[in-house]
């Protein structure tokens, strides 16, 4: 009897187990398949072609999408001045200033940003930039994944921060230097790599962000003039490529994507490599 | 205290002191800009709303008509698809998600966890365009050929496998809303298992216990209000998810049992037709579903924060 339980306990373990291990190839097989399938539609699709030219009109064959790969450029060098300096001086003042309870008051307004949907930033900035200039540009897109950066830009900039040793600190106020030329020259130099990974990484999120741009920077077939009109950006022109019907519209979608998750995953993956021991120390 | 040391004194707080509080000034601006967002995001959604919410109040919450002709509108049906989805995409997040935690932090062996956390880590960072992309195009013919069949032969007695499928449906942007949630749930739950005490697994294994045995006594059912907090901050992502659903849902309004029919969520509808809806009351109603749907996603990212910040993982509590 006793023999029996232990025996059906060994076998519901390792049924268990091997459940858990079966589970975890599932969840990394959609990984593995959008990678297998992108290459394998996209790949042949991209050329020099594709990278500077404009896109053709419905039915003629070939063009590019180079106007959408400089509209995602500018769009996020937009996105990065305005992010950028706010979420850093805010991840600073969370690190080297706050009190506690404002501190968690600040946070937790950050997170809670973090999980505004996208599509309601669009929203948004239709309502605080589009409407008051009356009509669609560039500088509202690059408003809108601005705007989206600074939680995330806020909340990474604290976390490494807080992982300059506070030694440093000590050090440089001990020597008389102010507080503010130590927190800049001391604390956030030591954290310079981990501010920029941070960043980068808030700027591959920011990248494949399609929602927000439906109604700010709306799309375009030309190349980009100012910022005051609608501008093309490449996760706009997969979405408007992949719902169209046009089969040579799709194959370049394929190649769009390809090229725009591989720009995601180059950060991603080098921004790893670029912090490695921080990282491997973590887990 | 000498000469000296009252020139250093004199000096810190006459020259340097307007630096250090121009710059404290200054990052606290800065680290208040989120108050500010949060504010404005509230103000910029009631403003454009204003019309509708002014028109028809409460009843655009249990109304299920939607004629921008007319003028009339109400967003249940929208309600509904994004809580269906959310529902399916959990139903098949969680089980996958807190079953990879575990094998990541209990099971795996050593040199598979740091890949498969990065593999993980990238799943995550897809651009949602391109899952949607990729699920319209591969996922969905797939589904259609060897899973619906499969459902509804073992489960067509049940309403929800009843009906015609074209496609783009509901089950299929739940589907993909999974795939968009499990990265975080994953990630967040294995911090969760992480802060368990090892203790606790010691004492476990000390009575005898079985791996799974420890596992499902010692670490899961310890960290259950964790869990349940990385559980909940899944389903606020996928409440608000647009542009995968919006590709996958078939965008029809829809109330009804069959998740094969075609639906529409409070995300894709603004996401179809805000460009489309040049009136004021049609734009406003838009607005006001856009509202709903921040109210919705702000609760439920909240419950997640305060759950997570009340489960003792030293990552989760407020710092200092």
């Amino acid at each position: 009897m006793i023999a029996a339980n232990h025996k059906a306990r060994q076998i519901k373990d390792v049924l268990m187990q091997v459940g858990a291990c079966v589970c975890a190839i599932l969840v990394v097989a959609p990984l593995v398949l959008i990678f297998y399938h992108l290459i394998k539609l996209g790949f042949s699709s991209i050329n020099w072609e594709f990278f500077t030219q404009l896109p053709k009109a419905v039915g003629e064959t070939g063009g590019g999408m180079g106007n959408a790969i400089v509209g995602t450029f500018i769009l996020l060098g937009q996105a990065a001045i305005i992010g950028v300096p706010v979420g850093v001086l805010g991840g600073v003042f969370l690190s080297e200033y706050g009190t506690p309870k404002f501190n968690w008051w600040l946070r937790f307004a950050a997170d809670i940003l973090n999980g505004v949907p996208s599509i309601v930033w669009g929203l948004v900035v239709y309502g605080l930039v589009v409407i008051p200039m009356h009509g669609f540009s560039a500088l509202a897109g690059g408003i809108v994944l601005g705007l989206m950066m600074i939680p995330l830009v806020m909340r990474t900039t604290e976390e490494v921060l807080h992982l300059v040793p506070a030694g440093y600190r000590e050090a440089a106020l001990a020597l008389g230097v102010s507080k503010w030329k130590t927190v800049l020259q001391i604390v956030v130099r030591t954290a310079l790599k981990g501010i920029v990974t941070g960043v980068l990484l808030a700027i591959a999120r920011v990248s494949g962000e399609t929602a927000p741009l439906l109604f700010t920077a709306l799309g375009n077939n030309t190349w980009a003039q100012n910022l005051k009109q609608p501008i093309a950006a490449l996760p706009l022109q997969i979405f408007n490529y992949a719902m169209s019907p046009y089969d040579d519209w799709h194959r370049q979608a394929w190649a769009a994507a390809l090229v725009l998750l591989l720009l995601v995953l180059f950060i991603n993956i080098g921004v790893r490599f670029l912090t490695r021991d921080r990282w491997k120390s973590k887990v | 205290m000498n000469v000296t040391g009252n020139n250093v004194k004199k000096n810190s707080s006459g020259v340097s002191h307007f630096g250090d509080d121009a710059f404290k000034w200054l990052t606290l601006l800065m680290a208040c800009s989120v108050f500010v967002l949060i504010a404005l995001i509230g103000f910029e959604l009631f403003n454009g709303a204003r019309p509708s919410i002014h028109k028809f109040g409460f009843h655009f919450l249990i109304s299920s008509s939607w004629d921008p002709v007319n003028d009339v509108f109400g967003a249940l049906p929208y309600i509904f698809g994004t809580l269906v989805t959310s529902f399916i995409a959990l139903l098949i997040a969680v089980p996958l998600s807190i079953a990879t935690a575990v094998f990541l932090t209990e099971l795996a062996p050593l040199w598979l966890r740091q890949p498969l956390i990065m593999f993980i880590e990238l799943l995550a960072a897809i651009p949602s365009v391109i899952l949607g992309f990729w699920g319209f195009y591969v996922m969905v013919p797939w589904l259609h050929d060897h899973v619906y069949p499969f459902l509804r032969s073992g489960g067509g007695f049940l309403p929800f496998f009843q009906g015609p499928d074209h496609g783009p449906c509901i089950l299929s942007a739940g589907i993909i809303l999974a795939v968009m949630i499990i990265p975080i749930i994953t990630s967040v739950s294995r911090e969760i298992l992480r802060s368990v005490p090892g203790l606790q697994r010691e004492a476990a294994y000390a009575l005898g216990a079985t791996r799974w045995e420890v596992t499902r006594i010692a670490v899961l059912s310890y960290a259950k209000r964790g869990l349940f907090g990385a559980v909940i901050l899944g389903l606020g992502r996928a409440l608000g998810e647009t542009m995968a659903v919006t590709m996958l849902i078939g965008n029809a309004p829809y109330i009804g049992a069959s998740v094969f029919a075609a639906g529409q969520t409070l995300a894709s509808v603004i996401a179809n037709e805000f460009t489309e809806a040049t009136d004021p009351m049609y734009s406003g109603a838009l607005f006001e579903v856009g509202l709903v749907l921040l109210g919705v996603t702000l609760l439920v990212n909240a419950l997640a924060r305060l759950l997570l910040v009340t489960f003792a993982g030293p990552r989760m509590k407020p710092q200092n």
